[in-house]
C-alpha cells in the first residue's frame, strides 16, 4: 500500500445544474471545450490505441491501409487513365492524391457520425468532457491520413511530380480542415446519438458526394462553364483548398471565400448545436 | 485543498423515454410533416428517476443509500458523479471525485493490461510520473505477473475482477461514490479486497453508497438516505433509519463500525 497514488484533484470546485440562459450554456460549453483540450495526450492516445487495435496481431500493422490504398491507387489509376483518355503519368499522381483526401474526408464524416455512441461506456461511467471524443475522432483519422500519405510520395517520387513553393499553401487549409472536422464531430456525434437512422443517410450522402465531385475526374473536364460552378459544390471547396496547392496550382479565390463560408456555416450550427445538446448527451446514449 | 463538500439543492433528473419512433429522424419529420410534432412534444414520455432531492454532505459524512430496484441510487450516483445534469435544481461538489459504478470503466479487453492502466490514469488526469506509480500498484495488487502484457481479452475471470478491482481502487479521491457492485466477487477474493477497500473508504472525506447489503452499510456508514421512486423517503442516523427500512429491529453488528475510526483521525468539519 504504500505505493499508493495520491489523489488528484482534478477540479476543486463544480456545479451541474439545468442550465437555461442562453450565456450559461455558451460558458459551459466553452468550459467544455477547454477541458477537452487540456487532455489532448488522452486524446492522442485513445486515437493512437484506436489504429492499434483496428490491426493488433497483423504483420503490417497499419500500413495495410498505405498497402490498400496503394493498389486501389494503381488499379484505378490505369483503368481511369484509359477510360478518361489521360496521360497516365499526368493522372495517376492526380488520382493518389485526390483519393487519399477524399479517403480523409470521407471516413471522418462516417466516423464522427460515431463519436459519442461509441464512447457510451466511459461517458456513463464517468464525468468526461465531449470534446476529448471530438479530438479522439480526429487523431485517428489523421493518423490514418499520415500512413496514406506514404503512397502520395511514392507516386509523386516515380513520375517526378513535385509541387514546389506552392505546396506550402495546403498548410492553411488543411488547418481549417482540423478545425471544420472537430466542429462536424460535435455536431454529427451528437445529431447520430440523438437519432439513430442519421448515420446511414450520411453514408449516402458521402457516396453521392464522391462522384459529383472531382474526385476521380479532373475539374478541367467540365469545361469552362462547369468549373464556374463547382464551388457551389462544399465538397469541391474543402477539397481542393488543400489539393490545389499540392498539385503545385495557386489556390483559386473563389474556392476559399466558398470554403471559409461554408465553415462559418458550419461553426455556427454545432455551436448552436452542442451548447444545446451537450448536457443532454449522456441522456440519449 | 479544500475541504469536501456535496451540496444538492432541490434537483430532479428526467429521463426522456425513447420508443421507437422517437429515435428515429424519418419518423419525427413524417410527423412533423402530418402536424403531428407538437402532440409529440407534449406526450413525450419522461422518467422522473430523481424528484426534488435536497440533502448536503461535508467532510466525514458517509452515506449509505438504500432503496428498492429502480428507486434512483444509481442515477442519484450518477448526478453527484456529474455524468447526468440535473433538468431542475443544482449539484455542487468541492474536491475530487472518484466514482466506482461500472467495474469496467475504460477497459478495454483487446488491450493489454498494461495500456489499461495507463488508460485509466490518463482518464484521471495524472501527471505522467503518476502514471508509473499507479502501474506499479496496481501490478502488485493483482498479481498479474507477465500477463500485464498480454490481451485482457484471454484473461480468466479472475484475473479481470482483480485488474478491474485494483484500478479502481488505487486513485484516492477526496469523494468516493460507489455503486454495489463492488462488494460482489468470490470471498477468496474479497478477503484480500476488503482492506485495500475500507482503506480507500477511510481515506475519503465523503463515501456515498449504493447497496442492497445492510452490513456493509451499517459497518461503514454514518447516515442513510432511503429513496423510495426517485423522492427521499427518510433521511438520518444509519441504524435508525436502516430499522425502519428493514422493518424490524436490527441484529448486533459482527464488524467494527469503519466510521468511527475514519473520523476519529481527521479534524472535526469546519
Amino acid at each position: 500500500m504504500s505505493q499508493a497514488v495520491t489523489p488528484i484533484a482534478r477540479e476543486s470546485l463544480v456545479e451541474f445544474r439545468a442550465s437555461r440562459t442562453m450565456s450559461e450554456r455558451n460558458r459551459l460549453a466553452v468550459r467544455d471545450v477547454g477541458e477537452g483540450l487540456r487532455l489532448w495526450r488522452l486524446a492522442w492516445t485513445l486515437g493512437w490505441l484506436d489504429i492499434r487495435l483496428r490491426y493488433r496481431g497483423s504483420m503490417l500493422g497499419p500500413f495495410w491501409l498505405t498497402l490498400s490504398t496503394a493498389i486501389m491507387v494503381s488499379a484505378l489509376g490505369y483503368l481511369y487513365a484509359v477510360l478518361f483518355r489521360q496521360e497516365i503519368a499526368d493522372y495517376l499522381p492526380f488520382l493518389a492524391l485526390s483519393q487519399v483526401l477524399w479517403g480523409f474526408l470521407a471516413a471522418l464524416v462516417s466516423e464522427s457520425c460515431t463519436t459519442f455512441t461509441e464512447a457510451e461506456p466511459v461517458i456513463r461511467s464517468v464525468r468526461m468532457p465531449y470534446f476529448l471524443f471530438a479530438t479522439r475522432t480526429l487523431v485517428r483519422n489523421v493518423l490514418v491520413l499520415a500512413h496514406n500519405v506514404v503512397v502520395i510520395v511514392g507516386v509523386d517520387i516515380i513520375f517526378g511530380v513535385w509541387p514546389g513553393a506552392n505546396g506550402l499553401l495546403a498548410l492553411p487549409g488543411l488547418v481549417l480542415w482540423m478545425v471544420d472536422a472537430l466542429a462536424l464531430t460535435m455536431l454529427l456525434g451528437g445529431f447520430c446519438a440523438r437519432f439513430r437512422d442519421i448515420l446511414p443517410i450520411v453514408n449516402s450522402v458521402m457516396q453521392i458526394a464522391f462522384f459529383v465531385t472531382p474526385v476521380i475526374w479532373k475539374p478541367s473536364q467540365l469545361g469552362p462553364d462547369g468549373v464556374a460552378h463547382l464551388p457551389f459544390n462544399p465538397f469541391f471547396d474543402m477539397l481542393e483548398i488543400v489539393r490545389a496547392p499540392l498539385l503545385g496550382a495557386e489556390p483559386d479565390r473563389m474556392v476559399w471565400v466558398g470554403a471559409l463560408a461554408y465553415s462559418l456555416a458550419l461553426w455556427g450550427l454545432a455551436w448552436g448545436f452542442f451548447t444545446r445538446a451537450r448536457p443532454r448527451i449522456a441522456y440519449w446514449l | 485543498m479544500n475541504r469536501a463538500l456535496i451540496s444538492v439543492e432541490g434537483v430532479s433528473v428526467l429521463f426522456p423515454l425513447y420508443h421507437g419512433n422517437a429515435r428515429s429522424l424519418k419518423k419525427m419529420v413524417v410527423a412533423a410533416a402530418s402536424g403531428r410534432l407538437g402532440s409529440d412534444q407534449r406526450h413525450r414520455v419522461v422518467v422522473e428517476a430523481l424528484r426534488e432531492l435536497d440533502f448536503q454532505l461535508v467532510s466525514g459524512d458517509r452515506l449509505g443509500l438504500v432503496g428498492s430496484n429502480g428507486a434512483g441510487k444509481t442515477t442519484l450516483l450518477r448526478t453527484l458523479a456529474g455524468i447526468y445534469e440535473p433538468a431542475i435544481g443544482r449539484v455542487r461538489i468541492q474536491g475530487s471525485l472518484n466514482a466506482l459504478l461500472d467495474p469496467s470503466l475504460g477497459m478495454n479487453l483487446e488491450l493489454t493490461g498494461r495500456e489499461n492502466i495507463m488508460l485509466r490514469g490518463l482518464y484521471n488526469g495524472l501527471p505522467r510520473p503518476m502514471l508509473a506509480r499507479l502501474e506499479a500498484d496496481v501490478a502488485e495488487f493483482a498479481e498479474l505477473g507477465d500477463f500485464l502484457d498480454l490481451p485482457v481479452r484471454i484473461y480468466s475471470a479472475g484475473m479481470v475482477v482483480r485488474l478491474g478491482f485494483a484500478l479502481a481502487t488505487a486513485i484516492k479521491p477526496q469523494i468516493l461514490l460507489m455503486d454495489e457492485w463492488f462488494l460482489a466477487g468470490d470471498a477468496a477474493f474479497m478477503a484480500k479486497a476488503r482492506s485495500r477497500l475500507e482503506e480507500m473508504v477511510r481515506g475519503a472525506e465523503i463515501l456515498v453508497l449504493s447497496t442492497h447489503a445492510t452490513d456493509i452499510v451499517r459497518s461503514w456508514c454514518t447516515r442513510v438516505l432511503w429513496l423510495d421512486q426517485g423522492r427521499i423517503h427518510a433521511d438520518g442516523p444509519a441504524d435508525e433509519i436502516l430499522t425502519q427500512y428493514l422493518g424490524h429491529p436490527l441484529p448486533p453488528l459482527e464488524s467494527e463500525p469503519l466510521g468511527e475510526s475514519a473520523t476519529a483521525d481527521q479534524p472535526p468539519a469546519a
